[in-house]
């Protein structure tokens, strides 16, 4: 390699930006579509427990009778085949890989069920 | 997409050294050694590769009775299959060129995939009929 | 005759991603023998099978590694649609093929850089890091995971790639291809990696063959042997022939992996140039019964994936033969005879994959 050359790349790295990205002032944007985190919204949940049925590692479990629905996120391996079970559009996937988890927990989520009758809770039964 | 063709012959025992050392003359190599515990035996496949071309043989050895002969004198390449179905499975063998006496895997657990593989057993997860008081 | 001595090599050692153990019987600096042991991650995840599924099992499959996890889905739910005689669209197996492709040309980056560190040359080693960083992000964007790509599923494919993601990402590759070349000259040009890798750890081809080498291994002795060329998926709709080397040395192996991460490139594009809409995935239902040995290319080599079904939804057995524990016997060959100091070059250039080994 010659001087000139060198004295070039030398050169080149002393007034170019940083290639790395200066990491916890400047995060990276997440990508579409990325498999982040699961997101529950228990206003749509119907408690069928088909996510459950569906979850490979087990980390999701529903009581029907209860109408409770709690994951594991430690436990979830992301890999969505509850997202695509879920008929009612309860389950969903954020692009965002969320905070880091500090202490094992499970995630629960109760909801009271709708009045019998009318049964305007749900958008759709 | 294309299906493979894959023949498979069922080999004694006592014969598979002698069959491996056929193999190994006429030009084939050895692609693996695998092992499903069965009940009452071992039911090991050698498979063989020649120009693309997969060749099985199938031996039941017996969980009790005579070591299997190594297949070591011709394939050297076989010492850690058979050693793997020594350390993980207990399979009995002789003549191992080879032989790490349970040392090449050095598991916690004595040969831990030994017992038979469960085959009927009733459903890991709750049926999706609703269950009372799940 | 000298005296023995014995090194242990690993499980923990600065050149070992993970856990294999070596012990190194020299007579000075001269390795005479090594004798290896593993068993270190051993978790047997063939035996998940009893306890998961047979969908749930490509999930698992694919966590048997952490760099050649695509491939090991698809070598799964290839032997299982074999076994159920299910036929895939067309455009499920080129998504796959895409996919494999790219884990391939992520695997070799991955592993060029952990060569030219294991020589000391830590330049090349981040270089080589920084380039695999942007197939990673492309990765993330069609599949929606980095290292675990989870798009494989028995029946076809997870997810489809739109048009424009397929543009943007043949534009990224196609730049990505280019800015690769600065590396690999270097692999390929560089007196001091030639002075590390040429000559050392020469395997003939016939102790190739004879000792089971596969893969990368076995292609730089000059065996042309490519599972791709098999007929697995769609390969042989593409022009494609198995890349060899004549010496069989570490400069060999660096050649053959460096010229496949071209070939690879070579492949997307011809599959984007041949993919047609349509759907990817066909419905799966019954349980598969039969036994089949569903042979892929791995980045490592040929994998093998024994399937043996019972009518049940819980596989009868599960087995996984990987390229590295195929390559384990010719290592101990190449290790003897040879300086101590060569020796993590030597380990390397067969790209060791120990949890693929143990399972």
């Amino acid at each position: 390699m010659g001087l000139g050359k060198l004295s070039f790349t030398a050169l080149k790295g002393v007034f170019s930006k940083p290639a790395t990205r200066r990491y916890p002032f400047e995060a990276r944007p997440p990508i579409a579509k990325s498999r982040g985190r699961i997101h529950f919204d228990d206003g749509k949940c119907t408690y069928c427990s088909l996510c459950e049925l569906k979850c490979p590692p087990d980390a999701i479990k529903v009581d029907r009778q209860g109408r409770v629905f709690a994951i594991d996120h430690l436990l979830c391996i992301l890999c969505g085949a509850c997202v695509e079970a879920c008929q009612k559009g309860s389950l969903s996937m954020d692009a965002k890989h969320g905070e880091p988890w500090t202490e094992k927990q499970k995630l629960s989520w109760h909801t009271e069920a709708p009045p019998k009758p009318s049964g305007d809770a749900a958008p759709k039964a | 997409m294309m299906i493979e063709n894959q023949p498979l012959e069922t080999v004694e025992p006592a014969k598979i050294a002698e069959y491996a050392a056929a193999k190994r003359a006429g030009g084939w190599r050895l692609v693996q050694i695998s092992c499903t515990s069965l009940a009452d035996a071992f039911e090991l496949t050698y498979s063989f590769d020649k120009d693309y071309a997969l060749q099985n043989a199938r031996v039941i050895q017996p969980r009790e009775g005579a070591p299997l002969p190594s297949i070591t004198a011709s394939y050297l390449a076989g010492f850690t299959y058979e050693n793997e179905l020594q350390d993980l499975f207990g399979v009995r063998l002789s003549g191992l060129a080879l032989d790490f006496k349970g040392q090449f895997y050095r598991l916690r657990a004595k040969t831990p995939m030994s017992e038979p593989h469960v085959t009927t057993k009733p459903a890991a997860k709750p049926a999706a009929n609703p269950t009372p008081g799940n | 005759m000298g005296a023995r001595t014995i090194i242990p090599f690993g499980p923990q050692h600065p050149v070992l991603p993970e856990p294999i153990h070596l012990d190194l019987v020299l007579e000075d600096e001269k390795v005479v023998e090594a004798i290896p042991s593993i068993g270190f991650i051993h978790r047997g995840l063939e035996r998940l099978a009893e306890k998961k599924d047979i969908h749930e099992m490509a999930y698992v499959s694919e966590r048997i590694c952490g760099i050649c996890s695509f491939t090991h889905g698809m070598g799964y739910c290839t032997a299982i649609e074999a076994v159920m005689k299910i036929d895939v669209p067309e455009r499920g197996h080129y998504l796959r093929m895409i996919w494999s492709e790219m884990s391939r040309i992520h695997s070799h980056l991955l592993w060029a850089g952990l060569l030219a560190d294991g020589f000391g040359f830590e330049n090349l080693f981040m270089q080589s890091w920084r380039l695999r960083e942007r197939i990673l992000d492309l990765i993330e964007e069609t599949t929606g995971g980095r290292v675990i790509f989870g798009s494989c599923k028995i029946g076809g494919s997870r997810r489809d790639i739109a048009d424009d993601v397929m543009a943007r990402l043949l534009k990224e590759l196609a730049s990505l291809e280019k800015d690769c070349h600065a590396i690999t000259d270097t692999f390929m040009e560089d007196s001091t990696v030639a002075k590390r890798t040429r000559g050392v750890g020469v395997i003939a081809p016939d102790d190739a063959i004879a000792l089971g080498a596969v893969g990368p291994m076995l292609r730089a002795s000059g065996v042309a042997s490519d599972s791709r060329s098999l007929g697995y998926a769609l390969y042989p709709e593409l022009s494609f022939a198995p890349i060899v080397e004549k010496d069989g040395d570490c400069w060999a192996r660096t050649a053959v992996r460096v010229r496949e991460i071209y070939q690879s490139f070579d492949l997307i594009r011809q599959c984007a140039a041949k993919m047609k809409p349509g759907p990817v995935d066909v419905k799966v239902s019954g349980n598969p019964s039969g036994e089949y040995w569903a042979r892929l290319e791995q980045p490592r080599g040929e994998v093998i994936y024994y399937v043996k079904g019972n009518g049940t939804k819980n596989l009868e057995r599960y087995r996984v033969r990987t390229p590295t524990f195929a390559n384990v016997p010719p290592l101990v060959h190449m290790l003897k005879n040879i300086d101590l100091a060569d020796v993590p070059v030597i380990v390397l250039t067969i790209d060791p994959c120990i949890s693929c080994t143990e399972r």
